[in-house]
């Protein structure tokens, strides 16, 4: 049979870079076959997406060699346009994507620009959207209504009312919060099934994709392909860790407590992993072997937020009588689905909206009328992406601008500001512009320009979005490094390893209530509540509950410590 | 955009009359032609008739007042400054056009009240009265999405009408980014308000339009590359999902405001000039 996608020594190289982004690429995919390809962010794994879809060669120049053919046919011969009948595509960028003004529209975007007349537009359109769970109901909303799972669900409508082979996800779980996702991952698995499409999805996020069946997995790293085996064999090897992947919790504990994981396991999916009785006895006894993690030592109180009231300008929502308190020098992450109340919380916590009725107080003194700037000068607040934040084309004078503000001598600010550049990491860049930065520095560089007002709190709004786990881990480690000298940081997320890893006490918000104050591997372990904040259970509870060990939570915690000691 | 619109008044409002089942193309184009009628002709009886139909319209489009008091004050505040402005500026224009000089009264310098400047400038109020409701009308009764539709339906280039369209989709999501990014800078010390020099809020201005620009620079590529993935941009034309056929109201209407710009023409002719002259 002849493969649907082939590439033969391929070989790609932006025009404005030095070394080829993709580099002998030989790979091959069959008509109906569904197809991971993961990689670290710089892996080239993005590049491929574009190369299938045609964005490469059209509208990203380069030079290439070799051959790259989708159904046959080499894709310098064909245009975006020709390419988009056999390649469907979702981008990661839920909102961006959404051109309509309702849904109707959106999904119609397609047949409108190939002529259709209006007439046959409407049931193709309620085809598409009802293959992607978008009800009738939902074709006059505008995408302002919409929430980012359902607007992913009319992109995929969108491409979907088009004959399309291929369905190509350029990673779909981005920007989505992990209970939304792990629908994102059914529904694919569904439209397969029911339409038996090639579909080809890029991210790196694998234990999330591997909720569902995946016939391959294609690693990449550094513009190449090191890796491409069915999934239940890929994951009995090293090769994840050794490419900068994460590796599915559940794994990592069997390999802990000494088990050596084989195809045998049933690896691919926690709902069918198979352990022997010995096995699951294996990693019972390791668990109780293991000294309890240690509890948190209580410390001195920052923070008081009690009985808060606010209701939004739209008037439409609340938050109502929430009272917590957070202490000096810890991490705490909120969260809570979408429209909750965390950002909001932040906030008013900043200063940004006032409240309807409460106290803020921050070491005991009451903050709540205080100006912006002044609670800046203790509470600092980093907002998710790094570009809405820069405004200085140089790093140094970036740092120095809250301080500048201040009105404070340029001795000091110079001192201050290189002090603070030293602690992230950017002494050597400081004269550097900030266009030269990779996207993880230009956090740092956002970080430093509030952590140079010497706040006692930080704020990050999604501070690992969009990173994967190489540049995740370099954030939260820095992240940790500064809460040891003090800081106590609060982070608003949906990353559940974070919360596992690094942020012991999470703070739920649901429906503008706070719903529970709680140990985040407590919440992970609990499918309730874990539902309620959009998140979803840790595959660590259930092989907890494989291994009938009764407290999931404390077997959460063991393991977590336990991969710090390690590393 | 049923929901989620802008507050301003000049948003669309969901109704079911018969201005709002007129197709948006053969609405634009009513608005046009009772527009271009007015501008051409000062005849006070033709004024009056197309003041009349474009209150008739508003009327009967049930255009909700209170929701457009704010629009109206700010149009009936554009009209007074205008007519004050023109008579500072051209206080004898009346004279100079209709040839005669009837003295009402005097009030300083150079500044008389004639009987033709107080009849030429109420004609161009007449002017205003006609044209400002049939603007409004046409937003109010015009779903956004139709009027990217309508725009292509007489003759604008598809790629220009859509970005009516894109402008109406993302001017929300700008909006939201620059609340959000000012908030964020205000926290750095950047004072916008107005108890600091105007330099400074000039300064901290920019280092809110700097990220601003930015990230919508990253977003237009994005929407570009998606919209292109879609086809946009394959066809010489392309079809619309919200457009209407015509129906026979639809070219009525056309023929009727088309014919208001033949009785504009055919007045200037019979009167020898666009304006009609009672002073001889």
């Amino acid at each position: 049979m002849q493969p649907i996608i082939s590439f033969e020594n391929f070989t790609f190289q932006y025009r404005a870079q030095k070394e080829p982004s993709l580099a002998d690429i030989n790979l091959s995919i069959n008509q109906g076959e569904k197809v991971l390809i993961a990689g670290a962010s710089g892996s080239g794994k993005s590049t491929l997406a574009n190369c299938i879809n045609g964005l490469i060669p059209f509208n990203h120049k380069g030079t290439a060699s070799g051959s790259c053919k989708v159904n046959g046919v080499d894709t310098s011969k064909l245009s975006v346009f020709e390419l988009s009948k056999i390649v469907g595509t979702v981008l990661q960028d839920t909102d961006g994507q959404f051109v309509g003004l309702t849904a109707g529209e959106d999904i119609a975007f397609s047949l409108e620009n190939n002529c259709l007349p209006k007439e046959e537009m409407l049931p193709q359109v309620k085809t598409a959207a009802c293959k992607t769970g978008i009800g009738d109901a939902f074709l006059d909303t505008s995408p302002f209504d919409l929430s980012g799972g359902q607007k992913q669900r009319v992109s995929m409508a969108g491409i979907l009312v088009d004959d399309i082979q291929i369905l190509l996800f350029d990673e779909p779980l981005a920007s989505l919060d992990p209970s939304t996702g792990k629908n994102t991952i059914a529904l694919i698995d569904k439209i397969r099934h029911d339409t038996s499409k090639t579909v080809i999805i890029i991210e790196h996020r694998l234990e999330d994709v591997l909720y569902r069946d995946v016939d391959r997995v294609v690693i990449m790293h550094d513009g190449r392909i090191v890796s491409d085996m069915p999934t239940a064999k890929l994951l009995s090897g090293s090769l994840l860790r050794e490419h900068g992947l994460r590796e599915p919790l559940y794994i990592s504990a069997m390999r802990y407590a000494g088990i050596a994981p084989a195809e045998e396991h049933k690896l691919a999916r926690i709902d069918q992993l198979t352990l022997s009785q010995g096995d699951k006895a294996t990693i019972k006894n390791w668990y109780q072997n293991l000294p309890p993690a240690e509890a948190e030592q209580n410390q001195q109180e920052l923070l008081r937020v009690s009985n808060l009231n606010f209701t939004y300008p739209s008037k439409d929502r609340t938050l109502q009588n929430i009272s917590f308190t957070i202490t000096r020098g810890e991490m705490t992450a909120i969260v809570g689905t979408n429209g909750a109340g965390k950002s909001t919380m932040a906030k008013l916590i900043c200063g940004f909206e006032q409240l309807d009725s409460g106290k803020i107080e921050l070491f005991g003194q009451d903050i709540t009328e205080e100006t912006i700037f002044n609670r800046a000068k203790h509470i600092g607040y980093v907002m998710q992406n790094p570009n809405q934040m820069i405004c200085k084309p140089m790093i140094f004078d970036e740092v120095a601008l809250g301080l500048v503000n201040q009105g404070i001598d340029e001795a000091e600010i110079k001192q201050r500001v290189e002090a603070t550049l030293e602690i992230c990491g950017l002494h050597p860049f400081r004269n550097w512009p900030v266009s030269a930065l990779s996207y993880g520095q230009k956090k740092r560089v956002t970080i430093a320009s509030v952590l140079v007002m010497n706040p006692e709190i930080i704020i990050l709004d999604e501070p690992t979005a969009g990173q994967d786990y190489r540049h995740y881990t370099e954030i939260m480690e820095f992240l940790k490094a500064l809460q040891a000298k003090g800081v106590t940081v609060l982070l608003i997320t949906h990353d559940m390893h974070l919360m596992l890893e690094y942020a012991p006490r999470a703070l739920v918000f649901s429906g503008g209530n706070l719903v529970a104050d709680l140990p985040s591997a407590t919440l992970l372990c609990d499918p309730v509540l874990s539902e309620k904040a959009s998140l979803k259970e840790t595959s660590l509870f259930h092989l907890a509950a494989e291994c009938e060990i009764d407290d999931p939570a404390a077997f959460t915690r063991c393991f977590i410590e336990y991969e710090r000691a390690k590393s | 955009m049923r929901a989620g619109g802008t507050k301003t008044g000049l948003s669309y409002i969901d109704k079911n009359t018969p201005v709002h089942r007129l197709t948006g193309a053969s609405k634009l184009l009513m608005v046009l032609f009772l527009s271009l009628s007015a501008m051409i002709t000062f005849d006070t009886r033709l004024l009056a008739i197309i003041v009349v139909l474009s209150f008739i319209l508003f009327v009967v489009s049930r255009v909700p007042l209170r929701e457009m008091k704010m629009i109206a004050g700010f149009l009936v505040f554009i009209l007074a400054m205008n007519t004050i402005i023109t008579y500072l500026f051209a206080p004898e224009e009346g004279v100079r056009i209709y040839g005669t000089r009837t003295e009402i009264f005097h009030i300083i310098g150079r500044y008389y009240i004639t009987q033709e400047q107080l009849f030429y400038q109420f004609n161009q109020t007449l002017k205003y009265l006609a044209i400002l409701p049939l603007a409004l009308i046409f937003f109010v009764t015009t779903e956004p999405s139709e009027f990217a539709a309508s725009l292509n339906k007489i003759g604008v280039n598809y790629k220009i009408a859509y970005s009516v369209t894109l402008a109406l989709r993302y001017i929300p999501t700008v909006m939201r980014e620059y609340r959000e990014i000012s908030q964020a800078q205000q926290a750095r010390g950047v004072d916008l308000s107005k108890n600091v020099k105007i330099t400074t809020r000039v300064r901290g201005m920019v280092s809110i339009m700097f990220p601003l620009i930015i990230t919508s620079i990253d977003r237009i590529d994005r929407i570009a590359n998606a919209m292109e993935l879609r086809s946009f941009g394959k066809n010489k034309t392309r079809t619309w999902y919200q457009s209407r056929p015509f129906k026979k109201v639809d070219y009525f209407v056309i023929t009727l405001s088309a014919l208001l710009i033949v009785a504009a023409i055919v007045m200037g002719i019979i009167n020898g000039g666009r304006f009609l002259n009672p002073f001889v």
